[in-house]
């Protein structure tokens, strides 16, 4: 079978941070990571025949993208489709996620490989997402479980637990089974355990992973400054829906023109908090009057001329993780160099 | 104030504590113009903080760190 190959532009040579806005371009053979991926593939005699590759940025937040690289890959001749190893990279992982679910939904059978943390992981179905560990010391071990799990695609079969398939069940996730304790005695033992220093659980805690801290900005003054808010503040009317709670959504709204968040245009449509005091003034969840002052007086340099907002409201926290990695990636395409996001 | 041990927790590098949920940007116990003031107060605080190297979330209270208002 005719393999196309989906890397990102730092795997593909082409650069780093600076070039995350690289548009989708497609290369004959493989590239990078590929050149492995694709001995291992000739060996089950598939051809890793073309690599197609694009800037995390531009991969992760232009609606279009997904569609552009299937559409390379498709003209390079794709009967599968191999996207990642992503790891936990975000960015990465989202573009993955989106170009193999598309090339699955298009009849072209095609994986992701991330790890099962990556915030790309819900959005591979109907492809196969495969396990290939958080960073890339784990390159060799993902790319030899891609070209297994690639061939259990090319014979039409279902790739497994055998070839790294990332399952359903996470690793936090609960099972029925029948204690032979009663919930107060279990409570009652868990204590006394917790009093002699112990650390058992019977529900261990989410892990939120780690997040780096950005670097600061030199100096505010030379700053575009964008303000974000989760208080679900939004045109009057809520036209695109937004919802109140459990948001699957986040919607960009203008504020060019607009030296304040009148009352009356605006409201919250946050379902976790009284908005009677938000709405009287809505500069109280997303602070324009003020920056606006700010960016007249030279105090920073410009106001990014959108706002970005979500309901903050018992989000799922892989729908918050996601949002914010597309946030990121619009900001930083349009030249933010700070967010300041208010939390409701 | 009591979302800040929440975005800590999660790993908000930089957290801003405010005085109410319902409204991170504001204060309505205060005349318009104080409210005014103390928003400024807060968008200072949030400059201070995004200048400001941190390894780990860390608390700027705009009570310490922005200029004494004139």
């Amino acid at each position: 079978m005719k393999v196309v190959h989906y890397i990102n532009q730092f795997f593909a040579g082409i650069g780093g941070e600076d070039k995350a806005s690289t548009l989708p371009a497609s290369r004959e053979g493989a590239v990078g990571p590929g050149r492995k991926l694709a001995a291992a593939l000739a060996a089950e005699g598939h051809e890793l025949v073309a690599t197609v590759y694009c800037g995390d940025d531009y991969a992760a937040s232009e609606r279009n993208a997904p569609a552009e690289i299937l559409a390379l890959a498709t003209e390079a001749g794709a009967e599968l489709l191999i996207a990642g190893p992503a790891f936990g990279s975000g960015r990465y992982g989202i573009a993955c996620a989106r170009v193999a679910a598309a090339a699955s939904a298009a009849g072209i059978p095609a994986l992701a490989a991330m790890d099962p943390s990556n915030p790309g992981v819900p959005e591979v179905a109907p492809a196969v997402a495969v396990n290939s560990g958080d960073a890339a010391r784990h390159m060799g071990d993902a790319l030899t479980k891609m070209a297994a799990a690639a061939a259990v695609l090319a014979k039409g079969g279902t790739p497994g637990e055998a070839e790294g398939v990332i399952g359903g069940a996470s690793a936090g996730a609960r099972r029925n089974s029948l204690a032979p304790l009663t919930a107060a005695q279990r409570a009652v033992l868990l204590a006394l355990s917790r009093l002699a220093g112990g650390k058992t659980t019977e529900i261990k805690l989410p892990d939120f992973g780690h997040v780096a801290p950005a670097a600061p900005i030199a100096d505010p003054r030379e700053a575009v400054v964008a303000i974000l808010t989760e208080g679900a503040l939004v045109p009057f009317g809520n036209p695109d829906r937004l919802e109140s709670a459990r948001a699957k959504h986040w919607f960009r709204y203008p504020l060019t023109g607009r030296d304040t968040m009148a009352a009356g245009e605006f409201q919250s449509v946050h379902g976790g908090f009284s908005t009677v005091v938000a709405n009287a003034d809505p500069n109280r969840l997303l602070p324009l009057d003020v920056a606006r002052e700010m960016e007249a007086s030279g105090e920073i340099k410009a106001l990014h001329p959108d706002y970005l907002v979500t309901a903050g409201n018992g989000t799922g926290v892989a729908d918050a993780t996601h949002f914010g990695v597309e946030w990121a990636a619009e900001l930083r395409r349009a030249g933010v160099q700070a967010a300041i996001l208010t939390a409701t | 104030m009591n979302l800040v041990p929440i975005a800590a927790r999660v790993g908000a590098p930089r957290i801003v504590p405010t005085r109410g949920i319902p409204f991170p940007a504001g204060d309505p116990s205060l005349d318009p113009e104080a409210e005014r003031a103390w928003r400024r107060r807060l968008l200072e605080t949030a400059l201070v903080a995004v200048s400001t190297e941190v390894h780990k979330p860390t608390i700027f209270d705009p009570m310490l760190v922005a200029p004494a208002p004139a």
